[in-house]
């Protein structure tokens, strides 16, 4: 009986995170419309709200193409390890109070394992595909993904350092229900090496480097079609979404608000995280991307370096607080 | 019950998959099977109420160490790899070889004992979660073996640093393609 109930829970968790990723889609060309003075998608359904679903069923039913020389069991499984990783790590995050699927103490570094195995799939996909755009895409992606990785551990140390726990319940508890008690101010450093890491771990313009379309045509998913393509999309949004979570527990004081919000716990979580996929949006609408070794330099040279000194600098205010 | 049967299950899967690793052809794959083992080696971490320990072998061992296999993996020229039908002459003595020590390993079996129980049984971890528990420990009992690793670990990230720093030429400016590397 309690696993049909946590089956249900998981099914209902999935359909909703699913919508939202189709209108996610639909909000960005949107966003990026309105910014560039077009009207964005407006013939399916009023003002094209219909269109991420008319999206969806047109990959669902198109031909799914698998090259010839390409490594087969490879290629058919590397979008399934993208979705996968980074469905598991929704498990994990409170949406409200005692609103976690698994509230687990290792909260925040499961999330870190899991979005580490997502590039698994970019790299297989890169290679296996046999093609010389998905490899090279492959293995941008590979470089980035470590360097990045790094950094984003650790400027999430110092929030640890701070709420003394990796449950991200408790990193939400620890950080009170005031505005001025949010971890965004102590942690301000932290904050902006995990927002740029951020960025470069989900592949977002300005590092989307793996799938810069005017010299790879569309990088690692370059030989992928249908409904392959479309997990490698929704992936992408999901790790978005997720990112956007890890962010607004960890220092934007997750479920609590100014006002308590009835019968709807979730409120403000959604409405930050709406927030963190606007800046995403907004990001890419604007900037221009990095050139490789720009990307390197700046991972390596400014934001772990960055990311040290938010730890001495945590550690030697918490030892005077005391 | 549910325990055993989970152990089972991943000892059964770390063997199979530590074969195969060996086994395959394919180097990419010898990687990949070498990544479920990991994952079940952080099952059977989660089986000793060690989760901060099964988190870290995903993270360092899943998604560091065997991606930078990978990226070696990729750098060789698989084509003509897959063409060379045995690494080694001497298959029957490899054979014979690990037949004895796998021999050696089922005999030592007998005369395993189990210890008397430490500072930390199964309730006192779960009570105190492992993370802290293990961060105690390590920084309080452990502390000089501790910092040695780290200083080891130092001297490592230098020697690193000094075997790729590339010798520049005087009066050219670092970073720009048009630098010519001493060799």
């Amino acid at each position: 009986m309690q696993i049909l109930i946590i089956i249900l829970q998981i099914a209902v968790l999935l359909a909703i995170v699913l919508l939202h990723v189709a209108y996610v889609t639909y909000f960005e060309r949107k966003i990026i419309g309105h910014m560039q003075v077009r009207m964005g998608p407006m013939l399916v359904g009023w003002h094209g709200l219909l269109q991420p679903i008319a999206d969806g069923i047109k990959s669902f039913f198109k031909e799914d193409i698998i090259p010839e020389q390409a490594d087969k069991p490879l290629f058919m499984a590397a979008p399934v390890i993208c979705l996968v990783t980074m469905l598991a790590s929704l498990a994990v995050l409170p949406f409200a109070k005692g609103w976690a699927l698994a509230d687990i103490n290792i909260g925040l570094l499961f999330i870190f394992a899991m979005s580490s195995l997502a590039s698994y799939g970019v790299i297989l996909a890169g290679w296996a595909s046999n093609s010389k755009y998905t490899f090279l895409g492959g293995l941008r992606s590979m470089a980035q993904v470590i360097s990045y990785e790094i950094p984003m551990g650790m400027s999430l140390i110092g929030v640890m350092m701070l709420a003394g726990s990796l449950n991200l319940t408790e990193i939400v508890e620890a950080q009170g229900t005031s505005l001025f008690s949010i971890y965004l101010f102590p942690q301000i450093i932290g904050f902006f090496v995990f927002f740029v890491a951020m960025l470069a771990e989900t592949n977002r313009v300005p590092f989307d480097l793996p799938e810069a379309e005017t010299e790879l045509v569309s990088g690692y998913i370059t030989e992928y079609s249908g409904m392959r393509y479309a997990m490698f999309f929704m992936a992408e949004y999901i790790g978005m979404m997720v990112m956007a979570s890890i962010g607004t527990v960890c220092f934007l004081g997750g479920w609590n608000g100014p006002f308590a919000i009835p019968f709807f716990p979730p409120f403000w979580f959604i409405l930050k995280v709406y927030g963190f996929l606007f800046l995403f949006i907004w990001i890419r609408a604007t900037l221009p991307r990095y050139r490789y070794d720009q990307l390197m330099a700046l991972g390596w040279k400014l934001l772990i370096p960055l990311s040290l000194l938010n730890v001495v600098l945590t550690g030697l205010f918490k030892i005077l607080a005391n | 019950m549910f325990n055993q049967i989970l152990f089972l299950y991943c000892a059964l899967v770390i063997i199979s998959t530590g074969l195969l690793a060996v086994r395959f052809k394919n180097p990419v794959y010898s990687v990949l099977s070498v990544l479920v083992l990991f994952f079940h080696m952080a099952g059977l971490y989660l089986i000793l109420n060690a989760e901060f320990l099964a988190a870290i072998q995903v993270i360092v061992y899943a998604g560091a160490i065997l991606v930078l296999y990978l990226f070696v993996m990729f750098l060789v020229n698989l084509r003509q790899e897959l063409k060379v039908e045995r690494f080694i002459a001497s298959h029957r003595v490899s054979a014979i070889t690990s037949a004895a020590l796998g021999i050696c390993l089922l005999a030592i079996i007998p005369s395993f004992k189990l210890g008397a129980k430490g500072a930390y049984p199964v309730e006192r971890i779960q009570q105190l979660t492992h993370t802290k528990a293990m961060g105690f420990e390590l920084y309080s009992t452990f502390i000089l073996p501790f910092e040695i690793a780290g200083l080891i670990l130092l001297i490592a990230v230098i020697g690193g640093l000094v075997l790729a720093r590339k010798e520049r030429e005087e009066g050219c400016n670092p970073g720009t393609d048009t630098c010519e590397v001493k060799k």
